[in-house]
């Protein structure tokens, strides 16, 4: 049922990944990324995929679920690859037509696409692992430095909350205009893009109105909860950082500083 | 002096055209006085557009009244500096489950008060735990709203009102979009908590089945209030109530035509078994006489 969709499919299986304070996760996936940019050699490479292999061996997801989030980033990874392939110069190995394939063009290629697996892999294990609301609410203290700057963090991770709760909801309506439309004749389903495209219109027309109908309502219900922006909130679940959230910040500092000093070394 | 008192009550709509001119004025509470005790169970009845729910908005300062004045815990709600203290006074319970839950868990969603009132983290804990229970709604506190029935919904959205500890809870048709099943069970958290905490209740509805065990009943009409009285005060003017276009069930304004025509039954007969033991017990006096 579209009742269940969640954004970025959290996994819930009991793990130490879980448990981590969504901040630690965070941090890790941002370490991992800088890593993987830093990477240029097999070696490099190597201790990442270790990292990686290692912490989805800890959080219990199945590599095969990971792997189906590489799906839609498919084209992309052959696109790319496929260029440096093409277009990388240097020492010839084969040549036919216009096109040459060099050393160098396979072995960029090849680095090209582990790293772009790597990143998707890497971000979505934050997501398998961290439960939507935990994500916020990490992005939230995280970012909280932001404020120098006036930047609301609060409201937006309070907006960020209140959109994921809602989600379900408005795929709901959706539905029930939907089938009210198609009652009296509506078509969705044949055409071309835009006319189907234009067939959308009198469904988001409606949808639109309740939406706002709906954010006023839930206005007033936190108005008359006394919400009055993020001066002066306490936390029912305030984040935490315990023993293991510390033994892991230390692997995490330790394996972007060894990339970078395998790039450098060697 | 009561919790809730209004004195001269009036709230009007105001519409304006484009150049910001009056174009027409609603009168939407016309007048009101009204006096409620701490503890007491009191509804408002009213059909649609009665002015009910604008009334109702005003005892959580939602809006502000346009002419005279309401207290509430004795502190007029138009002192700006009151506001907050107000609305942890009297809670407020809205008519759409769905649109007054803000987190996506359950239990997230009843600390959601306390959060905002700046309350300790391990007191909000006890809060929430003390007030899943009070509504029943315990075994479900780490669920998704979504997956909850309508009725259990708004007994969250309850909990959710009673963890800011008010003296009041003033309920805006809280069953308005439940099913029979939902509104039984909304109807019958509501006077628990009256008898049990002794929390004061505004039931605001145009179901006559549920305001039988209020202690007091004001009916609104035109933005005025029509009637007052306990329920069999009211019940007995079956005529009276069909002119404020409220639902008179078919049982009740039969008894009240037995009535009449001076068979002794209650004049709060409002469903048929209730009608039916009344009408027993009627033949037993007279056999046995």
């Amino acid at each position: 049922m579209m009742r269940d969709i969640t954004l970025g499919q959290y996994y819930p299986v009991e793990s130490p990944v879980h448990k981590l304070d969504p901040r630690t996760k965070l941090f890790g996936t941002l370490a991992l990324i800088i890593a993987l940019f830093v990477a240029d050699n097999v070696f490099c490479y190597g201790i990442a995929a270790v990292f990686l292999f290692g912490i989805i061996a800890v959080s219990k997801v199945p590599v095969r679920h990971i792997l189906k989030g590489l799906k839609p980033v498919i084209f992309l990874l052959l696109f790319s690859a496929t260029f440096n392939l093409f277009l990388t110069p240097g020492e010839e190995l084969i040549h036919f037509w216009v096109f040459t394939i060099t050393k160098e063009g396979l072995i960029r290629a090849g680095m090209m696409a582990v790293r772009l697996i790597f990143l998707v892999m890497g971000t979505s294990l934050l997501t398998f692992t961290t439960t939507p609301n935990q994500l916020t609410d990490g992005l939230e203290r995280s970012l909280r430095f932001l404020k120098v700057f006036r930047v609301p963090v609060h409201e937006i991770a309070m907006m960020m909350s209140i959109a994921l709760r809602f989600i379900p909801i408005l795929v709901e309506e959706t539905d029930k205009i939907m089938k009210a439309q198609m009652a009296r004749g509506a078509d969705f389903e044949t055409g071309g893009l835009i006319k189907k495209a234009k067939a959308m219109i009198p469904l988001l027309v409606p949808l639109f109105i309740s939406a706002f109908r709906r954010a006023s309502d839930l206005a007033m219900a936190m108005e008359a909860r006394c919400y009055h922006g993020g001066e002066g909130r306490t936390k029912m679940k305030p984040l935490k950082y315990r023993t293991a959230d510390r033994f892991a910040y230390v692997i995490l500092l330790v394996f972007p500083v060894s990339v970078a000093f395998l790039r450098v070394f060697l | 002096m009561g919790i809730i008192r209004a004195k001269n009550l009036i709230y009007n709509y105001i519409k304006r055209d484009e150049e910001d001119k009056i174009e027409e004025i609603n009168e939407a509470v016309k007048d009101v006085t009204l006096d409620i005790e701490e503890g007491e169970f009191v509804a408002v009845l009213g059909h649609n557009g009665s002015g009910k729910s604008t009334l109702a908005k005003h005892m959580n300062a939602l809006l502000l009244p346009s002419e005279g004045t309401i207290w509430i815990g004795g502190r007029d709600t138009k002192a700006e500096e009151a506001l907050l203290e107000v609305r942890q006074t009297a809670g407020m319970v809205f008519q759409n489950p769905d649109n007054q839950i803000i987190a996506s868990v359950v239990e997230e969603d009843v600390g959601f008060g306390p959060e905002n009132m700046g309350v300790p983290t391990d007191e909000i804990w006890r809060r929430v735990d003390e007030c899943l229970q009070a509504v029943g709604m315990s075994a479900y506190r780490e669920v998704s709203p979504n997956r909850l029935s309508g009725g259990q919904k708004q007994r969250v959205a309850i909990a959710g009102v009673m963890a800011m500890e008010p003296k009041c809870i003033v309920l805006d048709e809280p069953t308005a979009m439940l099913d029979p099943n939902g509104r039984r069970e909304v109807i019958r958290t509501v006077r628990e908590l009256n008898k049990k905490k002794g929390i004061t209740v505004i039931l605001i509805t145009h179901y006559m089945e549920e305001v039988i065990h209020a202690d007091r009943i004001y009916v609104m009409d035109e933005g005025a209030i029509a009637l007052e009285g306990t329920p069999e005060e009211i019940f007995s003017r079956v005529e009276e109530l069909k002119n404020f276009r409220l639902d008179v069930p078919q049982v009740t304004e039969l008894a009240y035509n037995l009535r009449k025509k001076g068979i002794p039954l209650s004049p709060c007969i409002l469903d048929i078994q209730d009608f039916v033991r009344e009408l027993a017990e009627f033949r037993k006096q007279r056999v046995s006489l």
